[in-house]
């Protein structure tokens, strides 16, 4: 347990460099939230809004994604093979240097 | 024009315990509400996950807490405009709001509390070019009347529910070619509705592309096809319309422009009442905000509770208010 580095890397294509802590139970969407990066979080973080769409730019191996967070990609655009939601990413020691990308927010 | 003491912009969680919370100061309410039903997010995003944080309700579905407010507001008989969102808001001279719907239904109170969470729900559009020139032009984002496609070539895109049941609906004699566009090569709908589909396609009642999205639309007046990017590349698809059936999201949409002081797409209140900059219009629930805000459902009953007490003492200037236990008067419906 602790804390981890983690870059995120806005809309404007600013690279955040960022640490979060791995026992508060956060996960991605929260942690932008937490430094005011422009996500949104509608849902709250229940995979169905699809607005902390964002893309894994680092070569993490992730948990895969759940039936419900592909179901909410499947609403989502500009859906790439990296996308994840970030609500559903949760925070862990073995995400150590993640880069993640925002994905451009739809109308 | 219908008549009420407050009228509450959103039927979420939140507007509808202030119905119950007015009614103990014998005010009366009407709500106005884009969807279709009463419930707001609730109701509409996730009726069957799980809440926590309701005191004294260690687990309850939302669904279900949104049919126990309707229950316990039941006694104070409020009224609804429901499937319409609250376009435009006017001062008339006595110092009361008329609030108009898109539908053109007004609505007239001396009190406007806006409950509207992330605001009114609308389809999602995909970002595609020149869409918004085809809108009902050979663009809808909701089938309002299936037989308007009776013969038709059409294009459904999506992979939800939503999406395959109007495949298997159009494929089954009502349309004339059904395409179905999906970003995936596999569909996490409802077992049987994926089944048809897949049926449908291969006796060729559906032509089915995966791995693939509409990247583009053609057509002078009205849609004539759609360009769809697949693994083998662009190709065109000649239609006479086009469904892209995406779900919906929540829009603060025409609130914003109501003269209310709004930041980050939240309408900021003053904490001692939940007043906005406009007197006689409050804001209560997900839609404000104010230094600490949180986006809770809990923490919108109590701001609907102190609300309330305000909006009192505007319709009644004269009037003395003493709270009321429920505990010793019971509650008295109208």
């Amino acid at each position: 347990m602790g804390i981890i580095k983690l870059t995120i890397i806005d809309r404007e294509g600013i690279a955040h460099e960022l640490e979060a802590p791995t026992d508060m139970g956060m996960n991605m969407m929260e942690v932008c939230k937490s430094y005011e990066l422009p996500v949104e979080g509608t849902c709250g973080g229940m995979a169905m809004c699809a607005s902390c769409h964002m893309y894994v730019e680092s070569d993490h191996q992730l948990h895969a994604a759940s039936d419900d967070e592909e179901d909410m990609l499947d609403q989502a655009f500009h859906v790439e093979s990296n996308s994840r939601l970030g609500c559903q990413l949760h925070l862990s020691d073995e995400m150590e240097g993640l880069v993640v990308r925002l994905a451009e927010v739809g109308d | 024009m219908i008549e009420t003491d407050i009228l509450i912009i959103g039927a979420g969680p939140v507007g509808l315990f202030t119905v119950f919370e007015a009614g103990l100061l014998k005010l009366r309410c009407h709500l106005i509400d884009a969807l279709p039903q009463p419930g707001g997010q609730c109701a509409e995003i996730y009726p069957k996950k799980p809440i926590y944080d309701i005191p004294a309700l260690p687990e309850v579905l939302a669904g279900d807490l949104v049919d126990n407010l309707m229950v316990q507001i039941e006694p104070f008989k409020p009224t609804f405009t429901l499937g319409e969102r609250a376009d435009t808001i006017e001062k008339t001279d006595d110092g009361k709001f008329i609030v108009t719907t898109n539908r053109g239904t007004k609505h007239i109170a001396p009190v406007v509390a806006i409950a509207g969470g992330l605001g009114s729900f609308e389809p999602r559009k995909p970002p595609v070019p020149n869409l918004i020139d085809f809108e009902d032009k050979g663009v809808e984002y909701i089938i309002k009347d299936p037989n308007f496609y009776k013969g038709k070539d059409v294009v459904i895109s999506g992979g939800g529910d939503s999406a395959l049941d109007w495949v298997v609906f159009l494929a089954d004699g009502v349309a004339n070619k059904v395409t179905m566009v999906h970003r995936r090569s596999s569909f996490r709908g409802h077992l049987d509705s994926v089944q048809k589909v897949e049926d449908m396609a291969k006796s060729g009642r559906v032509t089915l592309l995966t791995d693939a999205e509409v990247v583009g639309i053609t057509g002078h007046d009205h849609l004539n096809g759609v360009t769809v990017k697949t693994k083998e590349g662009e190709k065109h698809v000649a239609c006479d319309h086009w469904m892209p059936l995406f779900g919906l999201s929540p829009k603060l949409g025409p609130i914003s422009d109501w003269g209310l002081n709004v930041t980050k797409n939240a309408i900021e209140v003053d904490t001692f009442d939940y007043s906005t900059n406009i007197p006689g219009i409050y804001a209560i629930g997900d839609v404000n905000t104010y230094p600490g805000k949180l986006k809770l459902i809990l923490c919108g009953f109590h701001e609907a509770t102190l609300m309330v007490q305000s909006a009192y003492k505007r319709i009644n200037p004269d009037k003395n208010l003493v709270l009321k236990y429920t505990t010793v008067n019971g509650v008295q419906g109208f």
